[in-house]
């Protein structure tokens, strides 16, 4: 009696160990690839960049793969917090035995993979964290990143902000590393620009916790004539509703930054502030050949139109093939190699990974926000090349360990 | 001054979506005592389904307020099924065995809500009617927020006429302050908890449905709100509905004005209110001393040494562990190596709350402490990971000294409460202090020495120290301390009479499991190589309770096990699945309702014998 339920302890037991210790099928000729992301915590950012890179992964398969070899990509839920993305890193690298690493959204997670991805010797591309310090203070040899950091879209926003006649600026960001460092940067370039400016007023609410109600008043009763903002999500909804009804907006210009990226500032709706100077991806108007056929395979495949995510897990994935076939083998040296200076072609136009950072050239767009048929439209935007508005290689390459 | 004036308001209209849902928590918890951690849950529900109401009603006054009352019925209903279910089969379960169903609720509900309403924000609709903003002194003050203001003292009315002018409410508050008393006079107390659990999630739904103009549906909402709810219930006083439209009003209120000196203290505001009033008054504003109850606390048998055959299963468990390197690869053993430091952080904070009797909110802070004692003498003074191991369990004990001293004049859940509130604080000093922590980005490198950076010998440091400290957890146990320890659990009063100094006990078992969860932190900061403020956050605290208590309170194996089964779920089924929430969550609502003692003390109960 007692041994049936130690055997039964004992087979329950065993289910679980053969749920973590259970191998895949290694399928011999195709290429490995991890890839992690936050698919559960932030879905509405993830979702779309998921689309993306399989989009490409089926257009890089289609078209023969890489070395002649397919490309089979290993994608993991990353939790959202660092702790459980290490695990998931080990899972891809140990267990899955993937010879490159890819994805993450959340800066403190992007740190943790890539410093893995040093210890363990193991390429790293991170696609969407925000954060500088992966490129600098923090970056390492293994780690690459695609998207254009805090520094360049606000440098961008400071030379739209710096033409404007304001004087007095108020900031308001969620209180963390990439609001403290987009404000940081922001006040820097536009104080170098405009010796003049003051800064009159600062805002830390916790992060998707505003109080918008008293921080409209509060930001109000600085009395600024201009406002930079780096809230995002239910924080930017609440703000924006709070600061219309409240007339904070009136007769003030606002620059934000992301806000003009579909999935910041889509579920604003015909909400959304018209006039704000924002950073972010007008998909519905570029109309360069390689996005017009991004946007229509990503619209035909999905019913939906691309996000920014949608663009940085395409151009992801396409980084991937790019570095594979130059390197022409999976050796991680080799990667690596291949990798510094790597030009690879995106929707966005071609962009280069940089040699003493590893980040990529990729820039961002920059316009004033508009409500077009009841949802938010970039208008008068350009598109700034990270290249122009990065740290030049020297300097970067001076604020890495 | 009219600025302060409108900024009061501000606040006060904060304060009525607050105490909306609190005063929910609130009653739920006086009349049931159940920690109810999916209320938050319902206050999502309740925008979702607003939401859709709404949108389906077509606008109009009419149609909007008739789907912000749909939602908050129809969230009553939710409230129902799950009391119904799975909390009636919960309350003869240990103190606060609920929460681990209730958690399991959580995550039910979030892939729930993801997979009917999409990942997207959904921002609603603004009331119609009340979408504008009034001139008032010179300032625009919100048309909603002049009606939240007046809604807030209105419910605070009803719930008080509910409660005390109606048979019903006589009968929530007889069956609150005696059950057995009332149950003995023919009152059936199971359609009265159902009843007070449908009014509670009814408030918390009409709470979710009244942001709809404030503020998007979005899945965030539900772990965004819990913990302010719970510190408002907590600093009015529990059960006490006029305690938490009072504490509301107060946190709005500092909330609104804080920002005007210090902006970034909203991060830890609400958390330092509620250390300074639980220090000071340790039952909340308003709540009266805890009655203790006589049904619900089935004092504990004592612990005894494990009987033979169980110690042969734990050996031949033992045998496996020592030779798990020869056959398993790198990531099973680091799977392993965190399942290890994980039972050890249970086996810790079973030691306070299964032995001591005192439950912990916080207990992440101690494996915080001990993570980034390690790592900060790494970075800043260049240890090596032999001596940051030592000094690890070292730093914990020192701060759990400190938040200790403090806690252990508190009982019950308020002491659960007041951890929590210090867990806040020191989270967010980790979170903030950039120069000294890395703030959120952590600090990176803080990898095992070279002699031990193969997966396979850390797997053996992890294995041995972490065996080591639950042997020495057990040995506490079995001490004079252990049993004296026990005896405060027991009964404080008559251990008191016999000449313990309860209050001194208390406070060195608080030090003993924060040196233990010290050393887990320390093994875990290692293990991952970087330590980032998450490790002391809120979910940690909570996916510790979860291990203790799904696998036994009244057992010294069962946080053990439960670590493994909770632990080894979660990274398995992360692993295959975007979808593993749902199906840990079924889980875990299937084991509390199969074993309502817990893993451990199911199979206890059912062998006859074999404690601990």
């Amino acid at each position: 009696m007692i041994y049936r339920r130690i055997y039964a302890a004992a087979t329950a037991t065993a289910v679980v160990l053969s749920m973590v210790l259970g191998s895949a099928a290694f399928a011999a000729e195709a290429i490995r690839i991890g890839e992690m992301n936050s698919y559960t915590r932030l879905p509405a950012f993830t979702l779309p960049y998921r689309n993306g890179w399989q989009l490409a992964l089926d257009e890089i398969n289609k078209a023969g793969g890489v070395m002649d070899r397919q490309i089979e990509v290993i994608s993991k839920d990353d939790g959202g917090n660092p702790g459980d993305a290490i695990t998931v890193a080990n899972d891809l690298v140990a267990k899955e035995g993937v010879v490159l690493m890819f994805g993450t959204l959340l800066s403190n997670v992007g740190l943790a993979v890539s410093d893995f991805a040093k210890q363990k010797k193991v390429p790293f591309i991170a696609a969407e964290p925000l954060s500088d310090t992966i490129s600098w203070s923090n970056g390492n040899a293994y780690t690459f990143r695609l998207r254009p950091g805090t520094y360049v879209q606000a440098a961008m926003l400071a030379e739209e902000a710096a033409k404007l006649p304001a004087k007095r600026w108020a900031t308001v960001a969620p209180n963390y590393e990439y609001g403290k460092s987009a404000v940081a940067a922001f006040k820097t370039l536009l104080s170098k620009k405009r010796p003049d400016v003051e800064w009159v007023g600062e805002q830390w609410p916790a992060l998707f916790k505003i109080d918008a109600g008293a921080t409209t008043q509060a930001l109000a009763q600085s009395k600024p004539d201009a406002i930079f903002n780096v809230t995002f999500g239910t924080d930017l909804a609440k703000f924006v509703r709070e600061g219309k009804l409240r007339g904070l907006f009136d007769g003030r210009s606002v620059a934000s930054i992301l806000a003009g990226e579909p999935e910041w500032i889509d579920a604003l709706k015909d909400e959304a502030p018209e006039g704000w100077i924002v950073t972010g991806y007008p998909w519905y108007d570029i109309e360069t050949p390689a996005h017009a056929r991004f946007k229509d395979a990503y619209t035909k495949r999905f019913n939906d139109y691309p996000r920014l995510g949608s663009v940085v897990g395409y151009a992801s994935m396409y980084t991937v093939a790019e570095a594979i076939g130059k390197a022409g083998s999976t050796d991680t040296d080799a990667i690596l190699k291949a990798m510094a200076g790597l030009g690879v072609d995106t929707p966005l136009g071609r962009i280069t990974y940089r040699t003493a950072d590893l980040q990529s050239t990729m820039g961002t767009f920059v316009g004033h926000l508009t409500v077009k048929d009841g949802m938010p439209r970039m208008i008068n935007w350009r598109y700034g090349d990270g290249k122009d508005y990065l740290p030049s290689e020297a300097e970067a390459a001076k604020m890495r360990p | 001054m009219s600025f302060y004036v409108v900024q009061f308001l501000t606040g006060l209209a904060s304060a009525a979506s607050l105490f909306l849902v609190a005063s929910g928590l609130s009653i739920i918890f006086g009349v049931s005592r159940v920690v109810n951690f999916a209320h938050g849950s319902f206050f999502m529900l309740g925008a979702y389904i607003a939401y859709s109401l709404v949108g389906a009603f077509d606008g109009g006054i009419l149609g909007f307020w008739g789907g912000i009352v749909g939602a908050a019925l129809a969230v009553g209903l939710i409230g129902v099924v799950v009391e119904v279910l799975l909390l009636r089969r919960l309350y003869h379960s240990p103190e606060l065995f609920q929460l681990v169903g209730t958690f399991g609720v959580v995550l039910v509900v979030q892939d729930v809500a993801l997979s009917i309403w999409g990942p997207d924000d959904l921002l609603g609709p603004r009331a119609p009617g009340l979408d504008g903003a009034v001139d008032f002194l010179g300032h625009r003050l919100p048309e909603y927020d002049i009606a939240l203001i007046i809604l807030g003292p209105l419910v605070l009315v009803a719930i008080w006429l509910l409660l005390n002018r109606t048979r019903w409410g006589v009968l929530v508050r007889a069956a609150t302050q005696d059950p057995e008393m009332a149950g003995a006079l023919g009152i059936n107390q199971k359609w009265l908890l159902t009843g007070v659990f449908f009014l509670g999630s009814v408030l918390a739904g009409l709470g979710g449905a009244l942001q709809l103009p404030r503020e998007p549906a979005n899945l965030l909402m539900d772990f965004n709100i819990i913990a302010e709810v719970f510190v408002v219930v907590v600093i009015g006083g529990m059960g006490n509905i006029f305690g938490a439209f009072l504490a509301a009003v107060l946190i709005s209120e500092l909330q609104a004005f804080g920002i005007l000196i210090f902006p970034e203290i909203t991060l830890v505001l609400v958390f330092l209110v509620m250390a300074v009033v639980l220090v000071i008054r340790p039952w909340g504003l308003l709540g009266k001393a805890e009655i203790p109850h006589i049904a619900a606390r089935a004092v504990g048998r004592p612990f005894r040494p494990v009987e033979r055959r169980w110690a042969h299963l734990g050996l031949a468990v033992l045998a496996v562990l020592a030779v798990l390197p020869t056959f398993a690869g790198d990531y099973a053993l680091q799977v392993a190596s965190e399942v290890i430091i994980f039972a050890l952080f249970a086996a810790s904070l079973n030691f306070i709350m299964g032995v001591g009797g005192m439950i912990s909110f916080g207990h992440a802070a101690y494996l915080g402490f001990g993570a980034y004692g390690a790592a900060l003498l790494v970075r800043h003074l260049g240890f090596g990971m032999e001596a940051a191991l030592i000094a690890a369990p070292v730093m914990s004990a020192l701060g759990a000294a400190v938040f200790g001293w403090f806690c252990v004049r508190l009982s019950g859940v308020y002491l659960a409460m007041l951890t929590l509130a210090f867990a806040q604080i020191a989270w967010s000093i980790v979170f903030q202090w950039y120069d000294f922590t890395g703030g959120d980005n952590g600090i990176l490198g803080i990898w095992p020495a070279p002699w031990a950076s193969d997966s396979w010998i850390y797997y053996y440091v992890t294995l041995g120290l972490g065996l080591g400290g639950l042997w020495a957890l057990r040995q506490c146990v079995f001490a004079p301390f252990g049993f004296t320890l026990r005896a405060t659990r027991d009964s404080a009063a008559r251990a008191e009479a016999i000449g313990i100094d309860v209050k001194r006990h208390q406070w060195q078992g608080f030090i003993v499991a924060g040196a233990a969860a010290g050393l887990a932190g320390g093994l875990y900061a290692f293990l991952k190589g970087s330590v980032f403020p998450t490790v002391m956050s809120i979910p940690i605290s909570v996916d510790g309770l979860v291990m203790v208590l799904l696998g036994g309170v009244q057992t010294l194996m069962g946080p053990v096990v439960g670590a493994a089964v909770f632990t080894g779920l979660k990274i398995g089924l992360a692993g295959e699945t975007n979808y593993w929430r749902i199906i840990l969550g079924a889980v875990i609502i299937a084991s509390v309702v199969a074993f309502p003692q817990g893993i451990v003390g199911f199979v206890k109960a059912r062998t006859g014998r074999g404690e601990a």
